[in-house]
């Protein structure tokens, strides 16, 4: 059984990224949820949202601070995995209206980590084992074996800093807009080695949002609906104890994508998808996403950087909006918010960043944990 | 016959030279002191010395374990039992803490010498490790320093039997730290060594010398307390020792570790002894003890046990004097360390086999799993385990990363991802773990390495310990790989 075109996206928002010091959650959720409201022209949420499913990592109060903010009292779910958090949250509401339980259902994901007083991630020490526990630690493992076997290097993780830097200055919603050179990247204070600062996805707050409907009924909401082809998710063992891993890859991508393809009919991701955001939390992450995904062959990752593949440019550009690198990862938010890039690209609405050739195939990658979980969608144009 | 039957020591591998804590360069050649770093304390340079001295141990016949230091986190809440779970020692042991006085560790060695001939323990473990600090920049701080030794008592194979005890008992305040004091205390120091430490050592040694009917001169070496070098010649020159009777009693080299001092001395002595030697050990501390050995043979695996040579030839020197202050936690802070109630006892109760005694588990189907888990990861079966321990086996660095994010003294923090090595060469778990005792230079995928009990943090104001590793020594023995 397959959820391919069963459902489609008809409205999205997304508010500005960033250290939003003025801005509460509730203050970013409005503001997303009411553009996607207007992107679906839904004028009568109460009538016409039949229930809300949203992600927040950071949460204070839970889901009743979506419920809330939008004064929107529907069945509420709140849905939670590391950092497919967000893409999590859709992929629970396609699933609903894909089972017939409500025909339209609002997607909400949201984080608000800049309350917390720190610049990074918060180091929380609750045991005395599998410390140090940063992010950017866990993220590097794959580093030292997947250099010495395939000879890449700190250089080609900085052209995907170079890269996602620049398609962030031309994103109206991106927290980081400012052009960086290799130099800049290499030179970048170290955080946890191989990664620099311009390695690592800055810590910001955000919301993004998606109105969901069944297939049959999104010309109702829109005249362009983006029908969701496949959402997948997948898990594998802690890498840091599963005896049986190699550390040049994340079993996690490699688990959601095929069963994503699946899904979708998908047989050669790199000539059949026309565009994708992937998590790069860790500018390793994408490397190994190109090829986790299918992209590119193990171990090939490095010719595709060097040869442009993945910019704007490119055969198949990755995170033209400057993903995680310039949006920051207001976790919940994430996932969420390459689903809104994607429909703004599949639409042509994409303005300075839109792809010379008009993409009919997105897909979205996130990946968390240690990591141990990935969810991935698939969306296009019927 | 009662005596020692096996030994061991560790001294950090930190070094403080005096002239860094001048504000100079370090000199080499120059005279240092040994310093705990950031992740040592007593309970873990303790259990480092415990496992190089039960090497080739059957560690079932150990019934009891004392503890001998003066610098130790709790009040209530024992030493002795921690080290006794750091090395998987079985539930019926008695363990006991010896402390308050500088003799503690002469102390602590005859409480076992007791216990033993007595019937009531067939093998006692008895440690001695010490951290004093004096305060920054004073005589004190230069003259002390961190070291442990261990000793197994027994009646069987016995390497140096006990001869003669004599002891004599002090009350005067003449060197002290309060509840709550960070640095060692003294009144007067010509007072406090004419009337203390010299006065009664010699007494001891003399009611001693009286006792065996020996002189000074039967001794072979003579393991001589001395809180300063000046204050031990003394002592040398009034018992009317030559100067090849005594043992280097380590100033400026790593330092007066307090009770485990003489301790310290006397596992030097016996790595340097021959069948037929006799010991003289003295020490003082509210009084003063007085004890004779008898070496009746040499460790057969004397030249590469780890002990004192051993470690005396492992340094790594610090250059700035503001990288000990940080270790030793002695630098000013606008606000106090948050006192809450740390991490949960019960999750802590739960781990202990995996904390303290890095202890996992295989599956009936061969695989190793780290932590305890009741499903395996490989074939998918529940509570198919039998426990296994890894702290003494070696390891192989699978991936790491050098990580500058966590707060460290010495940032970055080396992280590892390593698998266990067990005796057979099969792989064991892997463990998510620091590196220690090396930096970020020394680290490739494939180091080989070897595991310690290390502090790894003091939330909740408690030392928190879990294990690291550090570089595999393979010229050394180690214990028994598991």
């Amino acid at each position: 059984m397959s959820i391919k075109d069963k459902v489609a996206i008809v409205g999205v928002g997304c508010c500005k990224f960033g250290e939003n010091w003025d801005k509460s959650e509730e203050d970013m959720i409005v503001e997303a949820a009411f553009e996607a409201y207007a992107d679906a022209g839904i004028e009568d949420p109460a009538r016409q949202i039949d229930a809300i499913y949203c992600g927040s990592l950071y949460t204070k109060n839970g889901p009743v601070e979506v419920g809330e903010a939008l004064k929107l009292y529907k069945p509420l779910t709140a849905v939670s995995n590391y950092c497919a958090t967000g893409t999590e949250a859709f992929r629970a509401g396609v699933m609903s209206v894909a089972a017939g339980v409500y025909d339209t259902v609002l997607v909400v994901g949201y984080d608000k980590p800049k309350d917390r007083g720190v610049s990074g991630p918060s180091v929380n020490i609750r045991d005395v084992r599998d410390l140090p526990a940063t992010p950017a630690g866990w993220f590097a493992l794959c580093a030292a074996p997947y250099f010495k076997k395939f000879g890449a290097g700190r250089e080609d993780l900085a052209r995907i800093a170079v890269k996602n830097h620049y398609n962030g200055t031309l994103s109206p919603k991106s927290f980081l807009k400012k052009q960086i050179t290799v130099e800049d990247a290499l030179n970048g204070r170290m955080i946890s080695w191989p990664f620099g600062l311009y390695d690592c996805a800055a810590q910001s707050d955000g919301a993004a949002v998606a109105v969901i409907t069944r297939a049959d009924l999104a010309k109702n909401f829109r005249d362009d609906p983006v029908l969701v082809k496949a959402v997948a998710s997948g898990s594998a063992a802690n890498p840091h104890t599963d005896p049986d891993h190699d550390f040049l890859r994340w079993k996690p991508t490699e688990n959601a994508a095929a069963e994503a393809y699946k899904m979708a009919g998908i047989t050669d991701p790199f000539r059949q998808i026309d565009v994708a955001q992937v998590h790069d939390c860790f500018t390793l992450t994408e490397l190994l996403t190109y090829e986790d995904l299918g992209f590119c062959d193990k171990g090939a990752a490095k010719d595709f950087i060097a040869s442009g593949t993945f910019e704007l440019t490119g055969e198949l550009p990755v995170n033209t909006d400057g993903g995680l690198k310039t949006f920051g990862h207001p976790t919940g938010a994430t996932g969420v918010r390459m689903i809104v890039e994607n429909v703004l690209q599949l639409q042509g609405r994409a303005d300075k960043r839109q792809l010379k050739k008009q993409p009919v195939l997105a897909l979205t990658h996130n990946i968390g944990g240690f990591p141990t979980g990935c969810a991935v969608t698939i969306i296009g144009m019927e | 016959m009662t005596g020692i039957t096996s030994y061991g020591a560790y001294i950090p591998l930190t070094r403080l030279p005096f002239s860094v804590m001048a504000g100079k360069p370090p000199k080499d050649g120059g005279p240092e002191k040994a310093v705990a770093w950031a992740d040592e304390d007593s309970i873990t340079m303790a259990v480092t010395a415990a496992m190089n001295c039960l090497q080739g141990v059957d560690r079932s016949s150990i019934d009891l374990v004392i503890l001998a230091t003066t610098t130790y986190a709790f009040a209530e809440k024992q030493g002795a039992s921690i080290v006794a779970k750091a090395l998987d020692l079985c539930g019926d042991v008695r363990t006991v803490d010896i402390s308050g006085s500088l003799r503690s560790g002469t102390l602590a060695l005859q409480q076992a010498m007791d216990a033993v001939k007595a019937g009531s323990a067939r093998q006692a473990l008895v440690v001695a490790a010490d951290c004093r600090m004096g305060a920054p920049r004073s005589g004190i701080e230069m003259n002390v320093g961190d070291a442990a030794a261990a000793f197994v008592i027994g009646n069987d194979k016995v390497l140096a039997s006990l001869n003669t005890v004599a002891s004599c008992a002090k009350e005067m305040m003449d060197i002290w730290r309060k509840q709550g004091d960070d640095f060692v205390h003294t009144w007067e120091d010509r007072f406090i060594n004419e009337h203390g430490y010299i006065d009664n050592t010699v007494k001891a040694v003399r009611l001693l010398l009286e006792k065996s009917g020996k002189a000074a001169s039967d001794f072979s070496k003579a393991c001589l307390y001395g809180p300063d070098a000046r204050s031990h010649g003394t002592v040398v020159k009034q018992l009317g020792l030559d100067a090849g009777q005594v043992q280097h009693p380590f100033f400026g080299k790593v330092g007066n570790a307090g009770c485990a001092n003489v301790p310290l001395q006397l596992v030097a002595a016996l790595e340097s002894a021959t069948k037929g030697d006799s010991l003289l050990l003295a020490s003082y501390g509210d009084g003063a003890d007085a004890l004779a050995f008898d070496v009746s043979a040499v460790a057969a695996d004397a030249a590469v046990r780890r002990g004192v040579a051993y470690y005396l030839e492992r340094r790594r020197v610090v250059d700035h004097y503001g990288k000990y202050l940080t270790a030793r936690d002695l630098t000013i802070k606008e606000y106090p360390p948050i006192d809450d109630q740390g991490i949960s006892a019960t999750v802590q109760y739960r781990h202990r086999d995996e904390n303290f005694s890095l202890q996992g588990q295989v599956c009936a189907c061969g695989t190793h799993q780290f932590p305890k888990g009741r499903v395996c990861v490989r074939c998918g079966q529940k509570d198919q385990w039998t426990p296994v321990t890894y702290a003494n086996a070696s390891g192989e660095v699978v991936t790491y990363t050098f990580d500058a994010f966590f707060p460290s003294p010495e940032p970055p923090t080396v992280v590892t991802i390593t698998e266990v090595k067990l005796a057979d060469g099969s792989a064991g778990p892997r463990i998510h773990m620091q590196f220690a005792d090396a930096s970020a230079k020394d680290m490739e995928v494939g180091k080989q390495v070897e595991f310690v009990f290390r502090r790894i943090h003091q939330v909740g104001k408690r030392p928190n310990y879990f294990w690291k590793c550090i570089p595999l020594d393979n010229a050394a023995v180690k214990g028994d790989a598991a």
